[in-house]
């Protein structure tokens, strides 16, 4: 946690100088479920990291890489747009 | 349009650590807004889940400027900072060749109900601007009130299925035309779970010159009551059934985008939903032949919007 501004330091507006700052937050701790990615299944598709709304499927050169467990809310989404046939990423309980 | 891989690489305009909840469609959008153009772009939100859960301070998940908005101007919040970039330029304070883009994003109730007033004025006006609405059809951050975006027989907090009245009773404004009825450019409907089609008109928006209007179906799990896994498939079957049409009106040109191979019963969309449980009574059966029968109304409409805006000849 970064340190809170106080109000001679807090810019004009109230404005937010540090974008992104939101990663400060990780909301994996949020997850119940956790997605699996086999990366000897993946196709490289990319349908589970255009569709995952916490951009927390990584690439790396076009490829999949892996899962972002930081900010994962393992709401299950990337296992479900996984093609019928190819279903690479599995839903576990978290421990 | 660009394929996965390639906006894969591309830069991106959104963190994680956002707060919006798990499986909530909204992040698609801006996801991809930042990677289908190389402009540099300026957004403003009406309050709403989406401003309400990117920017709680002193966080924020945008990595671009972003302007606070009340609930109801978010499209003159945009046209003011439009118009300042104007006169900036004129004034010789930014160099002319410095290109931005400006983009409006609110809610359905933001949009079709509390703001729709100052939407009207920006397109009206002209202003260099995307107003981008999100409809998850209902005042979701405020725990689930309808909206004019609701469909008819959904239940909502403010429209609750139960002995007297069967969800909402009124049906959904055509807020997408009414947008195009200012004589704009570029007015489109389109969904978070076709990429393609959503990426595809967030450039086009981008690329032209003057106000554009955008209308995005976004999934929501606790007002829409699906488990969080779904999103993406609901969405889907919205389209797939009729309910939400993808199309376009591109320079005078109407365009239906999408034309399911076989178009499903708007019932097999219902029934994946808890806000239309209630619809399944046998003394609501009526309910769900209404919703279809406007289904098959506004592909009518549809088809003469086709017929009288067509393509020019080859
Ligand atoms: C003038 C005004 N009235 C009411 C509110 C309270 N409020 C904050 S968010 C919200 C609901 C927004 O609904 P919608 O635009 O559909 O976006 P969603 O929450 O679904 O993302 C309301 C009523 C407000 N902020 N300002
Ligand atoms: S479970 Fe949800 S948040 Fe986690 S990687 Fe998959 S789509 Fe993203
Ligand atoms: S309430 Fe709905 S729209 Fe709001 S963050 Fe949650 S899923 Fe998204």
């Amino acid at each position: 946690m970064f340190k809170l501004k106080n109000w001679k330091e807090v810019p004009i507006g109230g404005a937010v100088d540090q974008p992104g700052s939101a990663m400060e937050n990780k909301t994996g701790s949020w997850r119940v479920e956790r997605p699996v990615w086999n990366s000897e299944k993946c196709i490289h598709c990319l349908r589970c990291w255009v569709y995952c709304p916490d951009m927390s499927v990584n690439t790396l050169d076009g490829k999949i890489t892996g899962i972002n467990y930081d900010y994962c809310k393992g709401c299950g989404i990337c296992a479900q747009v996984c093609p019928e046939k190819v279903k690479a990423i599995t839903m576990q309980p978290e421990q | 349009m660009a394929n996965l891989k390639e906006l894969s690489k591309r830069p991106d305009g959104f963190s994680p650590g956002h707060r919006l909840c798990a499986g909530c469609g909204i992040p698609i959008i801006p996801k991809l807004l930042y990677k289908v153009t190389d402009y540099d772009i300026v957004v403003a939100s009406a309050t709403g889940c989406f401003e309400v859960a990117t920017t709680i301070y002193p966080y924020t998940s945008w990595l671009k400027p972003f302007v606070h908005s009340a609930f109801e101007n978010a499209a003159a919040t945009i046209s003011g900072v439009e118009a300042m970039y104007q006169s900036l330029k004129k004034q010789g304070k930014i160099p002319a060749n410095r290109k931005l883009k400006f983009v409006a994003f609110g809610g359905d109730g933001g949009t079709y109900d509390i703001g729709l007033q100052s939407l009207s004025g920006a397109l009206e006006r002209g202003h260099d601007i995307v107003y981008i609405c999100y409809d998850n059809g209902a005042y979701m951050n405020t725990g689930i009130q309808r909206s004019s975006a609701t469909p008819y027989g959904a239940s909502t907090t403010t429209s609750p299925a139960g002995k007297v009245i069967p969800g909402k009773m009124q049906r959904r404004k055509d807020l997408t035309n009414i947008a195009l009825a200012h004589h704009i450019e570029y007015a489109a409907q389109t969904a978070v779970s076709h990429w393609n089609d959503l990426a595809t008109k967030l450039q086009k928006g981008l690329d032209i010159d003057g106000p554009a209007f955008i209308c995005v179906m976004s999934p929501c799990v606790p007002g829409w009551m699906y488990p969080s896994d779904q999103s993406i498939e609901v969405t889907r079957m919205a389209v797939e059934t009729g309910y939400w049409p993808l199309f376009e009106m591109d320079h005078g040109v109407f365009r239906v985008n999408y034309r399911p191979k076989q178009k499903l019963p708007v019932a097999d969309w219902l029934k994946l939903q808890g806000r239309f449980r209630h619809l399944f009574r046998p003394e609501y059966t009526y309910v769900i032949e209404e919703i279809q029968r406007q289904v098959d109304d506004y592909w009518e409409y549809l088809a003469h919007m086709e017929q009288a805006f067509p393509a020019p000849p080859k």
